[in-house]
């Protein structure tokens, strides 16, 4: 949130689900995240551009609670949540990831294990979260599989045998498997070819429609940025330099490097 | 007459970083809209037609004044509206229809058009049925309801994008340019439509290529052009 | 006041073996492992006259039990006959003065690789398990410091998918041995390899059970009437080894865990693991006084 929407008059009282205020991080001598600031209402889809070490994906692994930044504070309004999430101890921390967040990596050796079945993949959330009937993990697991538009004939392949559109569908798949109050989504369509790029944004994009999930992505591809998130935040060495809703971040950039961005796509 | 919008001593520019430059669009803009009304915006190319009714619209920021709207939840100045604020507004009471539809892949035409009644809660079924009657009102062939907007023409796209926009009746409608490209059955269900909305309450605010293609809905108009007369009274006059 | 009358006389070695500090070691983490039921607790493991992963870690456990008066039996794979078995009992026997037997019902201390005996144990009777591995989530987690943590979290849930893998890819639980199991609703461990029939025997059970790994340096274990329960979905009951209707070709016995010994034209018989219950059945029918005491398994159901 910009200074100038912190003083914004107010219409609906709707609650943030998500604060995060002054989160700073800094590995030695190189600040990874200076004073970042975002807040995000239940059912929003906030998007996060920047180039590669701006800060993006640290800030949304902080949000993940793999990060602890220097400081900062970070909450969730959900039942049962309460105080700075940063202050969560890991047990706490691995719980509350466990059931209230989903995650979807660049990289799906991160989320996968390669060589369970995908099923079973989607099913670990599951477990986790206490189901102890095989017949309703099964249940469970092919639902979220269908959601995310995964051909159930191969549910049970193990993700190494499948294509990375595949793979991200698995991932998907495994975060919504406990709908999750949030949803974070780290480059999810990099490194896809362009036509799987769009199917799986459509399925992101209908999940969000239907399923009213909130969502946190972060890219450094515009077109998915635009496609998905209602309001935009772009961060640059760690700082947010603009944020505002996503079609006047693109139509009417404010700061220099935002223009200078918005101009170099294609 | 209920208000709708108050727009008071409203500016705005560009600033070009790249060049250094400031582009005035217009400034110290005032109007007011009433509910059932229809203004139209005119004046020469580059007069910052579209870019005000962007401005209005949230999509650029105001640099200076205020576009105080009335909704149903009460008034709130747009220019400086929370965006959580302005997102919900633009579900439920403010539309904006252009020329361009921003289809995406894989979803079908019918779907799109009733996206907006699906977001603000009508059942699956009910908006589908809404959409196809849209659909068939804009002359879409139904054979293409089914299908993706994609692989359509421009003049299909053109109508599956005005039944998207006008199948829920917003309290604030702008239009830009909507005509542009479209044939004369769809051009005269556009306007019957639009009639409807007029008459229902919506208040209206669009620039237009050929006015002269809206004129029996027109009220008042504005001339954006600099130095031109700030507002007329609309009289009965073919503009 | 001599000197001699201050101190000992020199002898080749400790009593039961090991020193006194590694005894002591050992009594301690005992302790510990039975304070905290199924929890894995580390300890240094020394050198005995046996080749690592041929049961160190339970003579180790025996060795700073035994006393002079302590009964002991060993058993490997149900048999008190087997090399191994025979040459642990004998060394107990050698650096303990402690008598030895074959009968579970005599035994105070029993030494096992692989399984439980069929009979009944006592609250006076203690089982030391012979643990090729001790950590249940090798499987699933090689970082050994990350199991830890895991353990510490009670964070299970690759475990259960493992179970889960095997239903899916085989239609039931695969894993025949070491069968992993929650220890006092809160620590899973592996019960050594016995099999599955024996792992309900574990189960609110009269006698301690200690299980010691000596290559990898962990014991834990089963106090006397504690929850050991095996991981299973609600809805896939846990099941043992189909023997419960198969005959032992010496003994007659018949509702116990068997080998089976192929023939050579190609069919099986069969003869009960349990060598001793095996030898007092034969000798019963014979008409000696034979004393068979109380099974688990009754009719090859597993009794309450």
């Amino acid at each position: 949130m910009t200074v100038q929407q912190m003083d914004a008059p107010r219409l609906i009282t709707t609650r943030p689900l998500l604060i995060a205020q002054g989160v700073s991080k800094s590995y030695g001598s190189v600040k990874a995240l200076q004073d970042v600031s975002a807040t995000v209402y239940p059912g929003e889809v906030l998007g996060i551009v920047g180039e590669s070490g701006s800060g993006k994906s640290t800030f949304l692994r902080s949000l993940n609670l793999e990060e602890t930044p220097d400081s900062g504070s970070y909450t969730l309004d959900l039942p049962d949540v309460q105080g700075n999430l940063f202050d969560l101890d890991r047990f706490a921390r691995r719980m509350l990831c466990a059931t209230k967040i989903g995650i979807v990596y660049q990289n799906p050796h991160l989320g996968l294990l390669m060589k369970h079945s995908s099923s079973g993949n989607v099913a670990e959330r599951l477990l986790v979260a206490g189901e102890r009937r095989f017949a309703v993990l099964r249940e469970k697991a092919r639902e979220a599989l269908d959601a995310s538009e995964f051909p159930l004939s191969r549910m049970d392949a193990p993700p190494v045998e499948l294509s990375g559109g595949m793979q991200q569908r698995v991932q998907l798949a495994k975060a919504i498997a406990l709908e999750p109050a949030l949803l974070l989504l780290d480059e999810p369509t990099t490194g896809l070819d362009v036509s799987v790029q769009a199917l799986v944004l459509d399925t992101l994009k209908r999940l969000q429609q239907e399923r009213k999930i909130t969502m946190v992505i972060v890219s450094h591809d515009l077109g998915v940025i635009r496609t998905l998130a209602d309001r935009v935040m772009v961060m640059k060495g760690g700082r947010v330099v603009e944020a505002g809703l996503a079609d006047q971040v693109f139509q009417d950039p404010q700061h220099a490097y935002t223009q200078q961005l918005v101009h170099a796509k294609l | 007459m209920t208000r709708i919008l108050d727009v008071r001593g409203l500016s705005k520019g560009f600033e070009m970083h790249h060049l250094g430059a400031q582009m005035q669009a217009f400034s110290d803009i005032s109007l007011t809209l009433d509910a059932g009304e229809f203004l139209l915006l005119k004046g020469r190319n580059g007069a910052g037609k579209s870019t005000l009714l962007r401005t209005l619209y949230r999509s650029y920021l105001a640099q200076s004044g205020q576009i105080l709207f009335h909704s149903s939840h009460g008034v709130i100045d747009l220019a400086r509206a929370a965006d959580v604020d302005v997102t919900f507004l633009r579900r439920t009471e403010i539309g904006f229809v252009t020329q361009f539809l921003t289809a995406r892949p894989r979803v079908s035409a019918e779907a799109l058009v009733a996206e907006p009644l699906r977001l603000a809660g009508h059942g699956a079924a009910d908006a589908l049925e809404q959409a196809r009657h849209w659909l068939a009102a804009f002359g879409v062939k139904q054979a293409l309801w089914a299908a993706y907007p994609t692989t359509f023409s421009g003049g299909e796209q053109q109508k599956v994008n005005l039944a998207r926009a006008l199948i829920l009746p917003q309290r604030l409608l702008m239009l830009d340019e909507p005509t542009a490209s479209l044939d004369a059955s769809a051009r005269a269900a556009l306007i019957d439509r639009l009639a409807d909305l007029k008459a229902q309450g919506t208040a209206m605010i669009g620039v237009f290529h050929h006015p002269g293609d809206v004129a029996q809905l027109i009220d008042r108009e504005i001339d954006l052009t600099p130095d031109a007369p700030q507002m007329e009274d609309r009289t009965d006059v073919v503009v | 006041m001599t000197l001699a009358s201050l101190t000992r006389d020199w002898e080749p070695m400790a009593y039961g073996f090991l020193d006194a500090s590694a005894k002591r070691e050992i009594r301690r983490k005992t302790l510990k492992a039975i304070s905290v039921p199924g929890c894995q607790m580390p300890y240094a493991s020394r050198e005995v006259p046996m080749a690592r992963g041929w049961g160190t870690g339970g003579l180790q456990v025996s060795c700073t039990l035994i006393n002079p008066t302590t009964r002991i039996k060993v058993i490997d794979q149900g048999a008190d006959d087997s090399v191994n078995a025979a040459s642990i009992r004998r060394f107990l026997a050698r650096v303990s003065g402690a008598p030895t037997t074959t009968d579970t019902l005599e035994a105070d201390l029993i030494q096992s690789r692989h399984r439980i005996p069929e009979e009944r144990l006592r609250e006076d009777q203690v089982l030391v398990l012979q643990v090729p591995n001790p950590e249940p989530l090798r499987p699933v987690q090689p970082n050994m410091s990350i199991a830890r943590q895991m353990h510490a979290d009670a964070d299970y849930g690759r475990m259960w998918l493992q179970l889960y893998e095997q239903i899916v890819r085989a239609g039931r639980v695969m894993q025949g041995a070491s069968y992993p199991s929650l220890v006092n609703g809160r620590f899973v461990m592996t019960p050594s390899p016995i099999p599955r029939w024996d792992v309900p025997k574990l189960h609110m059970a009269k006698h301690l059970t200690l299980l010691s790994a000596g290559r990898e340096k962990r014991l834990h274990a089963v106090p006397p009437f504690t929850k050991v329960e095996p991981l299973v979905f609600d809805d896939v009951p846990y099941k043992v080894e189909e023997h419960a209707h198969l005959m032992c070709h010496r003994s007659g016995l018949k509702g116990f865990f068997m080998n089976e010994i192929p023939q050579a034209d190609g069919t099986s018989i069969h003869e009960v693991s349990d060598s001793d219950l095996g030898v007092k059945a034969i000798h019963r029918t014979e008409g000696a006084p034979v004393e068979i005491g109380a099974t688990w398994y009754e009719n090859g159901e597993m009794g309450q």
